[in-house]
């Protein structure tokens, strides 16, 4: 089976005042779909760029990333901004929920960009969050919510549109151990039953062991390949 | 309308800060629709159709100053003229000098010359056969709660009585209304008999305050006011005629350049609304940076970013207008009652209605293109990292 996405001497150079930084060298990558891939690496190695780049947040500087197929580093803003709606979720370590709106609202967000009447709309949201087992948590604010809760709310917002693919921006940095075990089997659950493929930006360690596959940056090249099979057999 | 509960929840996210500036804006409107009905009421002082076809003769010196009584006949004979009356200023003060109202002395045939003046028959007839007859405006009736039957007394500030007495009395034989409500400021006046005044006042006997004529033919305006100005050339009593609506304007001018006056405040207090609002929607986008980044994540495309931040502000200020406009339609309208003609207004109609949410839309889309601009731009990899 071919790759999901395909990365291939992708580098990104940021301009910070008249200095030219270059997070990402030359990364080459393949992740195949239904995998869990987590991605580890020092502060500033360049992990959460190449997220945004597979996410479509970002544009390379060099390089080429095609996700199903298609070439998202020739897209432009807007036709970004579609492919996006259609085929990513996106999982920060803050959450980024909408504070004034409720809990099935922020979920249900996504889908105002499908012409989705708003009874399907409501009814998707409703799904989404009883997959996160909030159900009973749709009408509250995320004010309103513990933050383990509120990262359920982010992943039912992320995969409400039903995406291919899920992008996680260190999911449990902000959260304690438990409600990060709880957001990590939740993770792992969407990639298993639901065959999401997912990519992890982590620092912690325990995080990447819920992933099939960890891969390793350091100063904007991989390092160090960890193989799924072995992940798993531990 | 499926953006809508998005645009509202985020206009009231800091609900102290929305509502004062709600208040301000509201206070803004309310401001622009009292005034606009003030400036309405002047420019159309006058403007009536009717008006297009009477001419007004006064003195040239100055509208203070009477004229003869002897030209009635020959203003009359004018060709053009189809009909003449006159009628004289009396100032009367009714109880209290705060309770003003235009009371004038007129001819028997004013009422057929202001054939706007609606008057029954009936009252019309009693009026012409009542030496201390008065026919007073609705509006007027209604303010003082006057009914036909009742004495009027006026306190006369101009015009004693030939046997030193400063009050005049009247019987009120008639009622007269409006049609055109835009016009109902006319109705706050009474009239009485130019005979009975020039009987019994003490100086200035055989005068008349200006002639109004009604003429056939408007077109014809200026060739019938130059022959009625011949008649007085080169006497002590010079004259000057002019459209009706000529005369109201420039009698209005005397006080003031409303219409400037208006625009001038108006004008200041919209750019202070621009600079308030425009700052308080500077702030809201502003704190919501990740707000929009997330949105623009989750894949809206820049324009509805930018399209969500205008339908903000215009909806602030439509919320506000509106509130502001309603108010000012109350208080108008509480004004006219209680005051009349005291300050002349126009009822808050649809014209200033559809000026108001004009400038509601046009105010909140300048507010807002900065703030939208800056949201429809941002990048979201900077606005997610707080950069």
């Amino acid at each position: 089976m071919g790759a999901l996405v395909e990365i291939r001497s992708l580098s990104k150079v940021y301009t910070r005042g008249r200095q030219k930084v270059e997070v990402l060298h030359h990364v080459d990558l393949d992740i195949a779909p239904g995998d869990f891939l987590a991605l580890m690496g020092p502060s500033g190695s360049g992990k959460t760029t190449l997220l945004n780049l597979i996410g479509g947040l970002d544009s390379p500087t060099e390089g080429s990333i095609a996700v199903g197929g298609e070439r998202i580093d020739r897209l432009g803003q807007s036709q970004l901004a579609r492919w996006r709606a259609s085929h990513v979720g996106f999982v920060f370590q803050f959450y980024n929920l909408l504070p004034m709106l409720s809990a099935a609202r922020n979920v249900e967000l996504p889908l105002l960009l499908t012409k989705l009447p708003a009874a399907k709309r409501k009814r998707h949201a409703a799904v989404a969050l009883e997959l996160v087992g909030l159900a009973d948590r749709a009408s509250h604010r995320p004010g309103e919510l513990s933050g383990g809760q509120q990262q359920r709310v982010a992943i039912a917002r992320a995969i409400v549109s039903d995406p291919t693919l899920l992008v996680c921006d260190e999911p449990t940095g902000d959260l304690d151990r438990q409600s990060a075990a709880e957001v990590l089997t939740l993770l792992q659950r969407l990639n298993r039953d639901h065959g999401k493929t997912i990519v992890m930006v982590t620092h912690d360690p325990k995080a990447a062991e819920y992933a099939s596959h960890t891969l390793h940056l350091d100063k904007g090249s991989l390092v160090e390949p960890v193989e799924a099979a072995a992940q798993g057999a531990s | 309308m499926k953006y809508f509960s998005l645009v509202w929840s985020a206009l009231f996210r800091r609900k102290t800060r929305t509502l004062f500036t709600l208040l301000s804006i509201m206070a803004a409107f309310l401001l622009f629709g009292l005034l606009d009905s003030v400036r309405g009421a002047f420019a159309n002082a006058g403007h009536s159709v009717v008006g297009a076809s009477r001419l007004i003769t006064i003195s040239k010196v100055s509208f203070m100053f009477a004229l003869p009584k002897s030209l009635y006949m020959r203003i009359q004979s004018v060709p053009g003229v189809a009909e003449v009356t006159y009628a004289n200023w009396f100032g009367g003060i009714y109880q209290d000098p705060k309770n003003f109202f235009a009371n004038e002395a007129v001819a028997p045939n004013f009422f057929d010359v202001y054939s706007e003046f609606k008057l029954p028959a009936g009252e019309l007839r009693a009026f012409k056969e009542t030496r201390t007859g008065a026919v007073v405006g609705a509006s007027l009736a209604k303010r003082f709660h006057w009914k036909i039957g009742e004495q009027i007394p006026l306190e006369a500030t101009i015009f004693p009585q030939n046997g030193g007495s400063n009050t005049w009395t009247f019987d009120l034989v008639g009622i007269y209304h409006v049609a055109n409500r835009r016009e109902e400021s006319q109705e706050d006046a009474m009239f009485f008999h130019w005979k009975y005044f020039d009987e019994a006042r003490a100086f200035g006997r055989g005068d008349v305050g200006w002639y109004i004529e009604k003429i056939g033919q408007p077109k014809e305006a200026d060739r019938i006011a130059q022959a009625i100005d011949a008649i007085s050339a080169n006497s002590d009593h010079e004259t000057k005629t002019q459209s009706e609506d000529a005369f109201q304007s420039s009698f209005v001018s005397q006080f003031a350049d409303i219409g400037l006056i208006v625009g001038s405040i108006m004008g200041a207090v919209f750019f202070t609304l621009i600079l308030l609002t425009g700052n308080t929607m500077a702030q809201a986008v502003r704190e919501r940076i990740p707000e929009l980044a997330i949105l623009k994540t989750i894949g809206f495309p820049n324009r509805s970013v930018l399209a969500l931040v205008l339908a903000e502000s215009v909806l602030l200020l439509t919320l506000g207008g509106v509130a502001g406009l309603a108010l000012a339609e109350f208080a108008v309208s509480v004004i006219r009652t209680r005051l009349g003609a005291q300050i002349p207004m126009l009822p808050v109609g649809l014209a200033i209605w559809l000026q108001g949410l004009a400038l509601t839309v046009l105010i909140g889309l300048v507010v807002g293109a900065l703030p939208a601009r800056r949201g429809m731009r941002l990048r979201i990899v900077d606005a997610l990292a707080g950069r």
